[in-house]
């Protein structure tokens, strides 16, 4: 007899999450913090039609003007054109508006980015840890040793050992998010572990990877969606913190990190820099953590009641 | 109780192991050899090889890790690469407006965000609670330097109260000195309040509903006794945690707010070496602001067997 042919006992668990998701839809903060974060992926991937001119032009003759500025600039064929600069110009004569909603690409790709990389790594680390008895405590010691240094600090040092770029600032913002990813599979994983169906499958000599992957993952399904969400809006925060500290992405990909670092030595003079950047990037964290109280409430009612 | 502290001692120097390594390694991880940075560009190959054998660099990689430890023991951090000082001396100078700021944040935030979460708690449900709960939503989206940078804009720019950036020693005089940290301070709360208040709210909603409870105030208690004495004492564990867990926050935060406020603390230090890949001095403040952070944890964790003396482990 197979472990395939025994009555399978994850198939109405697995209708458990469904039940849950129709629920997530009716809760308000999902709702209003879903339709928040869609209406941000629309205004990033439609920034080209929405007025912009390119976010990383340069201007010398209209540097650092208020919003609603109207500036004659020479198109590609040399005729002379008026562009109104609906939220500024920053100190290099750049747009400020495009830039804004250029960087809404940016910081959504970072945070979902960092909450996929992050959740598969911490899962599959949880999983082998929670598991397998002797690999616990060597995994537990090193993620505790990760998790005894800041968050953020962490991200800055790892962004010098690397050359400047996306994917150096993701790498450096994932790693410092695996280890809590780490203890709250290994922590689904060591309650699963002892249930019967697991000894069952265990008794009819499943292979190790196919009783983590069939019997114990699903488990840990609704938490990781719950804080792959907390991720996201983590990841986009620290991302503009990295920007904005200069040691993020390289100062000319729009991001609103970076729309803010232009924007510090020039504060006093012209706040719209640090303005417009600053709601979005509050907004969108906003958003993507309400649309997470709401999920951890309806598809984890176990984790709301511990918070 | 004193086994439970020597044990919890113990628990931390694997951690500690971990995080010294993770520090040692990120210095020999750069693709750059150390001796030549510190040997500058006009350097010959002999003088480059003649600091790697000083700093000990041809050595095998454990025993520079040994080496390195038994310096760090001694309170020997290196030199810095940029500032051409030792890392020591550069922490010296730096850390005085780093720990002002941080310790006037978080004396604040507890006054604050106590009462704050017990008053929520009390007024379950009612305006005041959800106000308070959409405020810790609102404390952890809006990002450090923005709320730094709308605190900039009102009291500095607009109202011209106080001063918009840089630090007063203490020695100087304590009026410079409050004018400069009250904004960088007020900034660095907000989360920090949200984080605390939550915790306070939700710890006290469960020992509200505790029967002492229900006796005190049948027995004619006033409320504010009930709330503060009976309820908060029972509440403190997780408050007393949540306290501990989020210095990582507020060490986070201070690196942003010194540099919105261009306050020359460890934070900075700490942007300035990376931008000049000042490894020697990343790997000292890692190590510090790491070490600090596991040690204020550890007391907590004693402080705990102190407040509730059913906890023994």
């Amino acid at each position: 007899m197979t472990a395939d042919s025994l009555p399978q006992p994850t198939v109405p668990r697995a209708r458990k999450p469904q039940s849950g998701m129709m629920r997530a839809f009716r809760n308000p903060s999902v709702v209003i913090g879903g339709i928040v974060v869609l209406l941000m992926i629309a205004l990033g991937a439609a920034a080209p039609w929405l007025g912009t001119m390119s976010p990383t032009e340069i201007n010398p003759s209209g540097r650092n003007k208020p919003p609603g500025t109207i500036v004659t600039r020479r198109d590609d064929d040399g005729n002379k054109v008026q562009v109104m600069h609906r939220l500024g110009t920053d100190l290099l004569g750049r747009d400020v508006y495009s830039r804004v909603l250029y960087g809404a690409r940016i910081s959504l790709f970072v945070g979902v980015t960092v909450a996929v990389f992050s959740i598969f790594g911490g899962l599959i680390i949880g999983l082998f840890s929670g598991y397998i008895r002797w690999l616990d405590p060597i995994v537990m010691r090193v993620m505790d040793g990760l998790m005894a240094i800041p968050a953020i600090l962490l991200a800055i040092s790892l962004v010098s050992l690397f050359r400047a770029g996306i994917g150096a600032v993701i790498l450096a913002i994932t790693i410092p998010e695996i280890p809590r990813v780490v203890r709250l599979v290994r922590s689904v994983v060591l309650s699963v572990r002892e249930e019967p169906y697991v000894e069952a499958a265990i008794t009819v000599g499943t292979p190790t990877l196919k009783i983590l992957w069939r019997h114990i993952m699903p488990n840990t399904i609704a938490p990781m969606i719950v804080q792959g969400t907390f991720i996201c809006a983590s990841a986009i925060l620290v991302e503009a913190i990295l920007s904005f500290l200069g040691v993020g992405v390289p100062p000319d990909v729009p991001t609103w990190g970076n729309v803010m670092a232009a924007g510090r030595d020039v504060f006093y003079l012209f706040p719209h820099n640090i303005f417009y950047p600053g709601v979005m990037l509050a907004v969108t964290v906003l958003a993507v953590n309400m649309l997470g109280d709401g999920l951890r409430d309806t598809l984890d009612p176990k984790l709301a009641k511990r918070l | 109780m004193f086994a439970f502290i020597l044990r919890r001692l113990l628990a931390t120097i694997p951690v500690l192991i971990t995080v010294a390594l993770f520090a040692f390694l990120l210095l020999r991880l750069t693709p750059s050899d150390p001796a030549a940075i510190i040997a500058g560009d006009t350097a010959t190959a002999e003088q480059v090889a003649g600091i790697r054998a000083k700093l000990g660099l041809d050595e095998p990689i454990y025993t520079q890790f040994f080496i390195w430890t038994g310096k760090l023991l001694h309170g020997d951090f290196g030199e810095s690469f940029y500032f051409k000082k030792t890392v020591a001396e550069l922490i010296a100078d730096r850390v005085e407006p780093t720990l002002a700021l941080a310790l006037c944040t978080i004396v604040l935030a507890i006054l604050v965000a106590v009462p704050l979460g017990v008053i929520a708690a009390r007024l379950h449900g009612s305006w005041i609670d959800r106000l308070m709960m959409g405020f810790s939503v609102l404390g952890f989206s809006v990002p450090v330097f923005v709320i730094g940078y709308c605190l900039l804009y009102v009291f500095a720019r607009e109202l011209r109260w106080l001063p918009s950036n840089g630090y007063n020693r203490l020695a100087d005089g304590f009026g410079p000195w409050a004018q400069h940290i009250i904004l960088p301070t007020l900034t660095l709360s907000v989360v920090y309040i949200a984080l605390i208040a939550r915790m306070t709210r939700a710890s006290m909603l469960e020992v509200l509903s505790e029967d002492y409870v229900r006796t005190a105030r049948a027995k004619g208690q006033i409320e504010r006794r009930v709330l503060f004495r009976h309820a908060l004492r029972n509440a403190a564990v997780p408050i007393v945690t949540v306290i501990g867990l989020g210095i990582a926050l507020l060490i986070g935060g201070v690196v942003v707010t010194e540099s919105v406020y261009s306050i020359p603390g460890l934070g900075r230090l700490t942007v300035e070496a990376v931008l000049a890949r000042d490894f020697p001095v990343i790997q000292a403040v890692i190590l510090l602001f790491s070490v600090v952070y596991v040690m204020i944890n550890l007391a907590v964790d004693v402080i705990y067997s102190v407040l509730d003396p059913r906890i023994r482990y």
